[in-house]
């Protein structure tokens, strides 16, 4: 063998490997519907990326348990192909490419996160490919005119603003302007905690209140205690954190440690991280946004309600305490794409897409009701108060306790 | 910014109290793990890249001992010895491959590992973030203003013991002076009569022990998850690159240093400073270092 | 390597360059990527290989690009600082003309941007030597990802969404292939003719030894200045069209990642064999084959698979594929076999 056979033949290596692990599938295959999904299974979105996509297969089970998807009268089974996206856009954006060019899905379930939404958002609206996702709430999604992309979750300024109202409406009740409150607030450098803060300026500049922190978490960092020192300094009246699951983890902890005492806590992703299992002291009184609790007095007939959906997950991994949101969203995603299958009795994707824009229902996970830019308007954002290891729903400022009862 | 000099100078003065206690004893989990780095480059040339993954897979190895009922304080030094024997085995799979060649191989083949090793840590234990949480006692001083963990003393306590250790074992011991020697002339070593290569993978696998050490602190103090590895690594490189090799002073003295910094940084600029804060320091150090050369007409090497 | 070989390496290598995204429309956008990692380890090996220095912080390069020329771009036809504090929030609509001309005067002006960074960094750097340079580079790669992230103009962590193609996906696809293609065909020329200068001569002394290479009335410091600023320029051309590709930039993950591509490209071009000029390039191929071959098959191991491959390859083929054949084939390499010139440049 000389050099130019070795070229030719590592030429013919490349091409025949290619033909050979990326032989284009068809989006339906024999009974088998593939839906496709790039999600954190490595990188510092992981965590909920492993939540996600296990209320993922969750709901399929569940469905094809259930007599599968029935589209023109012959019955098929969900299936999904997963790829990981390491937790960069960049990534995710070229296997959202790779799932539709060429695996041939045509029907695409989100990412984690809204930075990863929004790097494949495009590139599904690009082929026309329906996307229904549950896990990327950045309002900047919504605004682009995208006409494929659906989501079932709420958007994020939603995510601590109540907080804020709650912090108000307190004020108000102990006989203070609520202009007097002083505001903290952590959030980490990424486009979701970056649009939750957006949502948190905004209120309370209506209230015209003062913000005295307002700390960008850079995402590597393990260790808050400056930002924290600081809040001890300014003694603030209410502090929002927000940074994915370490972000939650890494605040619950530091704040037990160095007790932290503001009156009102309020951090996003709670349940993801644990905090009121592996930081139950700490964690008292923090009042956290949910998409879903399992108190919601919702039902369908695949997961019967709330609590249902609850408890038998809770059968299937029982690793669970609490039901991070992001399980159950993922699952109401899977459950939006069969109802579509079955309302559009097609695999066209442009059928698909409009059976799924004018999708109608309820389901455990909440109503849901798309707006023209696709995301759901029929379903409220949550608070929640950590009480006990428990989870205590907080519906008004009358629900709360303030200030948060703790003992260090 | 203003503003933040002066909360921290005038209006809660008290705040430098509970900083600097925490930058030192960040740092002296830093020092830890740079001191470990600085043995296998001084003593192998070895520039370890995977120097961070080995403090999470101690701080995972305290994690699942502390759920399987031990002790948080015994997982200390059984997650060392479980670790030395780890390094024990990458040397001999890997590094005693690597040790006679260039920088990068090193650094190549370090990296390797990192990858290697963070997948495998996840595959055992999921992403999720964890935490051993002691639940020592904390105290406080000025009103709670300031609070000290005990467990952060202890880890201070145990990182000086360690440091204490290592120093006297590299002086009095048998084996630390071969260490020692190694690291000055391998080959004169061989001479002596020497074994450089159980020399090396004694070193090796120390470094992966004190490694083991830090991650259990850092388990008990922070949190942890499989991918954090990388801010322990560039930290480690950051601290034994200002302070120079085969300093221990230096090395304790530059991660307090790296500690307080990254504190004031969070607080007078901003936490979005934080990280960028210890590489710009480094790159200032390593300036410096070069302008002081260059009056001799020397270079950084 | 010989004439002949040299020739139908080109063929196969244009082939798949233009044949390649004909027949296997689908895999385009995989293909455009693998000529992006074909630059990126050959321009590194341009300081790495030829001339000693192994810098971890060409990355740096790449991201400064791509944040320049998307600044040029939505300059075209909209204020940067109103369309970045909207978060993408501002439905953009750009006019073929504003998107076409954006588009070029972005690529070029990332290519001078970063070549003039490469200068600034380079004074400030290429005084320290071995690993000291390298983690110097290393540190201005994490600076750059996590400063850009504290600046509002340009996003920070939230990130910009760039400007949108106007016309179809397929014609889209074609653009970017044709741009990446042509900009790593122009590197590939560039630095062929620079390797058969005076040039290569100059950086391999400084490889072999700075002291002596100095002492004999080389100006070390600018040959390596201008080495790093050659390399930087193809990696800000290369880092504007791929923010273009993605669509979406955002400082740690996209633009700057060091724990990644950064260290990537390093062992593409070990793994190829650095210091010749084409085992960056069969490192680069087979390389990204690995891993996009992993990353489908090994779903859940893909990293062992990868930190495996990087570590057998150090372990056992230190001087690369393409030192390893010309060790074990030197006729291939038009080398006469002698003992002293075995590990010469062909």
């Amino acid at each position: 063998m000389n050099f130019n056979k070795l070229v030719l033949a590592s030429i013919s290596f490349v091409t025949g490997m290619l033909m050979l692990v990326f032989p284009l599938q068809a989006k339906v295959e024999g009974d088998k519907i593939i839906l496709g999904s790039a999600i954190s299974l490595t990188g510092k979105y992981a965590t909920n990326g492993l939540h996600a996509q296990r209320g993922y297969d969750f709901a399929v089970e569940r469905i094809n348990s259930m007599g599968g998807v029935k589209v023109g009268g012959k019955t098929y089974m969900l299936s999904i192909k997963y790829y990981d996206d390491e937790s960069t856009p960049a990534r995710g954006a070229q296997l959202a490419e790779r799932l539709i060019k060429q695996d041939g899905v045509e029907f695409m379930l989100g990412p984690y996160s809204s930075g990863l939404t929004k790097a494949i958002a495009p590139v599904t609206e690009k082929y026309g490919v329906p996307m229904v996702e549950a896990e990327g709430a950045s309002r900047s999604l919504f605004t682009q005119g995208y006409r494929y992309l659906f989501a079932v979750l709420s958007t994020s300024e939603q995510y601590l603003s109540p907080s804020i109202d709650h912090a108000a409406s307190m004020a108000k009740k102990n006989g203070k302007n609520p202009s007097s409150v002083k505001v903290a607030m952590a959030f980490e450098n990424d486009p979701f905690s970056l649009d939750v803060r957006e949502g948190v300026v905004d209120t309370a500049k209506k209230y015209g209140m003062k913000i005295v922190i307002d700390d960008k978490l850079p995402a590597d960092l393990s260790d808050m205690s400056s930002t924290l020192t600081k809040v001890k300094a300014m003694r603030p009246d209410i502090l929002l954190v927000s940074g994915h699951s370490k972000g939650a983890a890494t605040a619950a902890r530091q704040i037990g440690e160095m007790r932290i005492n503001v009156p009102l806590i309020s951090i996003t992703h709670c349940e993801a991280a644990k905090v009121h299992e592996k930081f139950p002291k700490a964690a008292q009184g923090f009042l956290c946004p949910t998409q879903w609790s399992p108190n919601v007095p919702y039902s369908d007939s695949y997961f019967g309600d709330s609590k249902k959906y609850d408890r038998e997950f809770k059968a299937a991994y029982p690793s669970y305490s609490a039901i991070p949101y992001q399980t159950a969203q993922a699952s109401a995603a899977v459950l939006v794409w069969k109802l579509a299958f079955e309302a559009a009795n097609s695999f066209d994707k442009d059928r698909l897409r409009d059976a799924i824009s004018a999708t109608q229902t309820e389901t455990f996970y909440g109503k849901i009701k798309f707006s023209e830019a696709g995301n759901n308007i029929a379903k409220p954002m949550l608070m929640r108060q950590i009480s006990g290891k428990k989870y205590a729903d907080v519906v008004s400022a009358n629900d709360l306790a303030w200030p948060r009862k703790v003992s260090y | 910014m203003l503003d933040n000099l002066k909360l921290l100078f005038i209006w809660a003065p008290v705040m430098n109290v509970q900083l600097i206690l925490d930058g030192i004893f960040i740092g002296a989990v830093f020092a830890l793990t740079a001191y470990g780095l600085a043995l296998v480059w001084g003593v192998m040339n070895i520039k370890n890249l995977a120097q961070g993954d080995f403090v999470i897979m101690g701080g995972y190895i305290s994690f699942a001992l502390f759920n399987a009922g031990f002790h948080p304080l015994l997982t200390l030094p059984l997650a060392m010895i479980l670790m030395f024997g780890f390094g024990w085995l990458v040397y001999v799979i890997i590094i005693r491959r690597v040790i006679d060649k260039d920088m990068f191989t090193s650094l190549l083949a370090t990296f390797g590992l990192s990858l290697l090793m963070q997948q495998v840590i996840n595959l055992i234990f999921g992403p999720e973030v964890q935490t051993v949480d002691p639940d020592f006692k904390i105290y406080s001083a000025f009103d709670d203003f300031v609070t000290i963990p005990s467990i952060k003393i202890l880890s201070l306590v145990l990182a000086a013991l360690l440091a204490l250790g290592v120093v006297l074992f590299m002086k009095k011991s048998r084996l630390g002076q071969s260490i020692r020697a190694t690291a000055q002339d391998p080959r004169a070593a061989r001479v002596m009569g020497i074994n450089t290569d159980r020399v090396y993978a004694i070193t090796f696998a120390l470094n992966a022990a004190i490694c083991g050490a830090a991650g259990v602190l850092v388990a008990m103090i922070w949190v942890i998850q499989p991918f954090y590895g990388i801010v322990y690594s560039i930290r480690s490189f950051a601290i034994v690159t200002a302070s120079g090799l085969g300093n221990l002073p230096a090395v304790i003295g530059a991660g307090f240093g790296l500690g307080l910094a990254e504190q004031y940084t969070g607080i007078v600029f901003g936490a979005e400073y934080q990280v960028a804060s210890a590489v710009v320091l480094l790159l200032l150090v390593l300036m410096w270092r070069q302008i002081k050369l260059r009056q001799k007409r020397e270079v950084v090497r | 390597m010989t004439r002949t070989n040299e020739v139908l390496a080109y063929i196969v290598l244009a082939a798949v360059g233009i044949l390649g995204p004909v027949f296997f429309e689908n895999y385009i956008q995989q293909i455009a990527v693998l000529w992006i990692m074909v630059l990126m380890a050959s321009t590194w090996d341009i300081t790495g290989g030829q001339m000693g220095y192994n810098s971890l912080g060409n990355i740096t390069f790449f991201g400064a690009g791509m944040y320049i020329s998307a600044v040029v771009q939505i300059s075209m036809g909209y204020d940067v600082a109103e369309y970045t504090a909207a978060f993408g929030a501002i439905k953009v609509d750009f006019t073929d003309t504003q998107y076409f001309t954006g588009i070029a005067l972005g690529i070029i002006a990332g290519g001078i941007g970063a070549f003039l960074i490469a200068i600034l960094f380079g004074i400030a750097v290429f005084g320290l030597r071995g690993p000291y340079f390298a983690i110097g580079t290393l540190g201005i790669a994490v600076a750059a990802g996590q400063f850009v992230g504290t600046i509002q103009y340009l996003g920070g962590g939230s990130g910009i969404s760039m400007p949108v193609y106007p016309g179809g996906v397929d014609q889209r696809n074609v653009f970017f292939y044709i741009l990446c293609f042509i900009i790593t065909v122009i590197s590939h020329i560039f630095l062929k003719w620079l390797y058969s200068t005076q040039f290569i001569l100059a950086i391999n002394a400084i490889r072999d030894d700075e002291d002596k290479a100095e002492a004999m009335g080389i100006k070390t410091g600018i040959y390596k200045v201008v080495a790093w600023s050659i390399a930087a320029f193809f990696m800000g051309l290369i880092g504007a069209v791929f923010g273009n590709m993605i669509g979406f930039i955002e400082p740690i993950e996209v633009a700057f990642p060091t724990a990644t591509f950064g260290i990537f490209m390093v062992a593409m071009a070990l793994l190829g064999g650095k210091g010749t000029l084409w085992g960056p390039i069969l490192g680069a191929i087979v390389f990204h084959i690995i891993k996009e071959t992993t990353w489908t098959l090994l779903l859940g191991w893909q990293w062992v698979a990868l930190g495996t491959l990087i570590i057998i390859n150090i372990v056992f083929f230190q001087q690369g594929i393409v030192g390893w054949l010309q060790e074990v084939k030197p006729e291939w390499f038009g080398l006469t076999v002698d003992s002293t010139s075995k590990k010469s440049e062909a």
